[in-house]
């Protein structure tokens, strides 16, 4: 236990400043006042991997680590679609993914939002569309923020989140 | 293996390992697959292409690794109503291999199990992505598949079905438990999920550019698959790549396995319910992780790796970093490994837990970090060394439990193997000898050549099967994944434990979805 009290006390905190919100990967104008003002700034995300290689859900996970401190900007993935906020898919939407990654969507409370990421999931990628994929995600659901990259950076991840609950016409919340 | 007293004859195989290939009936495939398995051989691979337009029916590769290096026995099939035989009851990894060989190519094995493997009603079931006349663009409505799942009856016992999305940011499939109370009686996997069709897009490639799918195969092991692509590709032009690249190669591949060996061992004390563990190894994962995207352009490296070297030198200052910081990282996976040694909670959730016996590993197979864990000592850098592992002297890690505390020590004990061997790879890229180029262009590639790729990756020894095409094209390129050989163990190290376990015990392993389901 003291080992443990002291290789907390020596690293202290790594947590770095929030990035800015990267507006431009806002894609469809969905985000409509009156949805952010029911989520806020706290946002709740389901992940939903359709097809991935896996580098994506590795950058994901790194949003959870000290430095990007995810929970501590409010924000947090959760088990359930229930409990969501946002979908955030991954992958080439494989043919086999397709149903699981709508169900997912469906159960979903509305308002919610559909988080792209990486170059799958916002085109195809280098996977592109064929027989077993569908291709870019928002051919089956209304994307809202597109984050491109393969994989996209944390930073470039969390800047898109960010971009999804804070868009430029935003009303202060009452 | 010698295949002359089967009364084969055996030509030699350009691969990066030694190999050979060997064309076999169905009665030789069967005595030379025993006769692997005697001599403490393995199997890696097995995949069939369509050769209809070479009038020879398909054939069927089976690739077993003994000490002597990878065996590739060839079996032709005359017409795809034709079966090979079942390899299962030698092989038990060899039964899903089969199944999606049928779902891929149409061609299948004697076997009382037809039951589809990566085939999830996506596309009608008498259609085959990988015969040559089917159109990668052709799209059908998915479908829902009714899959056979094996059922216990009795008194109590009930079934958790659970996926294929999880419960957390991590890659889809399906497990179906069947358990009395707490306890796992039988544990069936249903994979397939993230099925891209890779294989099929290969053949869309430029032979000199599908080492950017390969390394795509499975992100976490971008170095390895990009490697072994070269490693197949190069065999194929008759070309080396630098020695300067080769030392860069292996400085990607230590860091990928010591990247992913520092996240496993966050998420298993996380998985422990320990989140201290998660939040010190996942800031060291990513120190990593940006002093690789400072020095090559890319955090997981993908796309450094390419055939005839490495897309970029390195900076002097970049080489100074990674050694200080392995220096660094020793200290702190030391210290960190102290604690997890001495914290009951998790000695209590690891010890025995999942276990894998080494009679057990050896009987199905099981390949890589987890075999290491069960006391299969093998490891290609060691085994057959490449350059420039030659010349570095790996010292292979191992225990014998079996359990998930086995495969955290491995774990422990790789990490500061690869600690170690940085150190080594960027005292030579600072040597004045080591200076040089870092890629050759590669001549044409002549047609009609198979080759293969063979390289240890973090979680065990990836193969890349590269079949070169007229005018630089690809024919067939067939990756395969460790995990084929180690899902099945899973099902088997679940057994008796309690289903919460069950998160550990996969993570434990950590086998990759993507690189399994293509």
């Amino acid at each position: 236990m003291y080992q443990t009290l002291r290789q907390i006390i020596r690293i202290g905190i790594r947590t770095e400043a929030r990035p800015a919100p990267a507006m431009d990967n806002v894609v469809v104008q969905r985000l409509q006042a009156d949805i952010l003002r029911t989520l806020g700034r706290a946002l709740t995300i389901r992940h939903v991997d359709a097809g991935s290689c896996n580098a994506c859900e590795l950058e994901a996970q790194a949003l959870s680590n000290p430095y990007y401190n995810l929970e501590g900007l409010g924000i947090r993935h959760v088990a359930s679609p229930r409990h969501a906020d946002a979908l955030m898919v991954t992958g080439p939407v494989s043919k086999h993914m397709a149903i699981a990654l709508k169900r997912t969507y469906d159960a979903m409370p509305e308002p919610k939002l559909v988080i792209a990421v990486g170059e799958c999931a916002c085109g195809g990628g280098i996977f592109g569309d064929s027989y077993a994929t569908v291709g870019a995600l928002s051919k089956i659901l209304p994307v809202d923020v597109a984050i491109p990259g393969c994989p996209p950076s944390p930073t470039a991840m969390l800047q898109g989140i960010l971009a999804a609950i804070s868009a430029p016409a935003r009303s202060e919340p009452r | 293996m010698n295949v002359a007293p089967l009364g084969l004859a055996a030509a030699a195989l350009p691969a990066g390992i030694p190999a050979q290939r060997a064309q076999v009936s169905s009665g030789q495939l069967l005595t030379a697959c025993r006769l692997a398995w005697e001599n403490d051989g393995k199997l890696v691979a097995l995949w069939a292409s369509d050769e209809r337009d070479r009038r020879r029916g398909f054939c069927v590769r089976v690739v077993v690794e003994d000490r002597d290096g990878l065996t590739v026995l060839e079996h032709t099939l005359p017409d795809p109503d034709a079966r090979y035989p079942d390899l299962t009851a030698i092989f038990p990894a060899a039964n899903r291999m089969q199944r999606a060989t049928y779902d891929l190519v149409g061609v299948a094995a004697e076997s009382d199990d037809q039951r589809p493997w990566l085939w999830l009603a996506s596309w009608p079931i008498d259609q085959f992505p990988l015969r040559r006349d089917f159109v990668a663009s052709a799209q059908w409505d998915p479908g829902q598949e009714e899959y056979d799942f094996v059922k216990v009856e009795g008194d109590g016992v009930h079934e958790i079905p659970v996926g294929p999305v999880h419960a957390g940011i991590i890659e889809p499939g399906h497990f179906r438990f069947q358990v009395v109370g707490e306890k796992v009686l039988r544990l069936e996997e249903r994979l397939g999920y993230t099925h891209k069709g890779i294989e099929k897009r290969f053949e869309s490639f430029p032979i000199l550019d599908g080492g950017r799918l390969a390394g795509r195969v499975s992100g976490d092991s971008t170095v390895a698959y990009a490697w072994a692509y070269a490693q197949a590709l190069e065999c194929i032009a008759h070309s080396a790549a630098p020695p300067r690249a080769a030392w860069l190669r292996a400085l990607c591949l230590e860091r990928e396995r010591l990247a992913n060996h520092l996240g496993d061992l966050g998420a298993l004390g996380n998985d422990g319910g320990f989140a201290f563990g998660l939040a010190q190894f996942s800031r060291l994962r990513e120190d990593v992780l940006r002093i690789n995207d400072k020095a090559f352009g890319h955090r997981l490296l993908m796309d450094v790796v390419v055939p005839g070297g490495v897309a970029r030198d390195i900076a002097f200052e970049h080489v100074h970093a990674m050694r200080d910081e392995a220096d660094r990282l020793t200290r702190e996976i030391v210290a960190l490994r102290a604690i997890y040694d001495e914290h009951a909670g998790l000695q209590d959730r690891f010890r025995t837990c999942g276990r894998v016996t080494p009679e057990l590993a050896a009987k199905m197979g099981l390949l890589g970090l987890a075999g290491r864990a069960s006391g299969v000592r093998r490891d290609l850098r060691c085994d057959f060394p490449c350059p420039p592992y030659d010349a570095l002297h790996v010292r292979i890690v191992s225990a014998t439990a079996g359990d998930v505390w086995a495969r955290v020590t491995v774990r422990f004990d790789e990490a500061l193997e690869s600690a170690r061997l940085i150190a080594l790879i960027t005292a030579a890229l600072l040597d004045p000898a080591a200076m040089g180029d870092t890629r050759v262009a590669l001549a044409d590639t002549p047609a009609d050549r198979l080759a293969i790729g063979y390289i240890e990756g973090w979680r065990g020894p990836v193969l890349v099967a590269l079949e070169s095409g007229p005018n630089g094209t690809i024919r067939r390129c067939h990756p395969q994944d460790p995990s084929w050989c180690n899902w099945p163990v899973i099902e088997h190290a679940a057994i008796g434990n309690i289903v919460p376990d069950f998160p550990l015990i996969n993570k434990s392993f950590n086998l990759s979805y993507s690189g399994h389901d293509l």
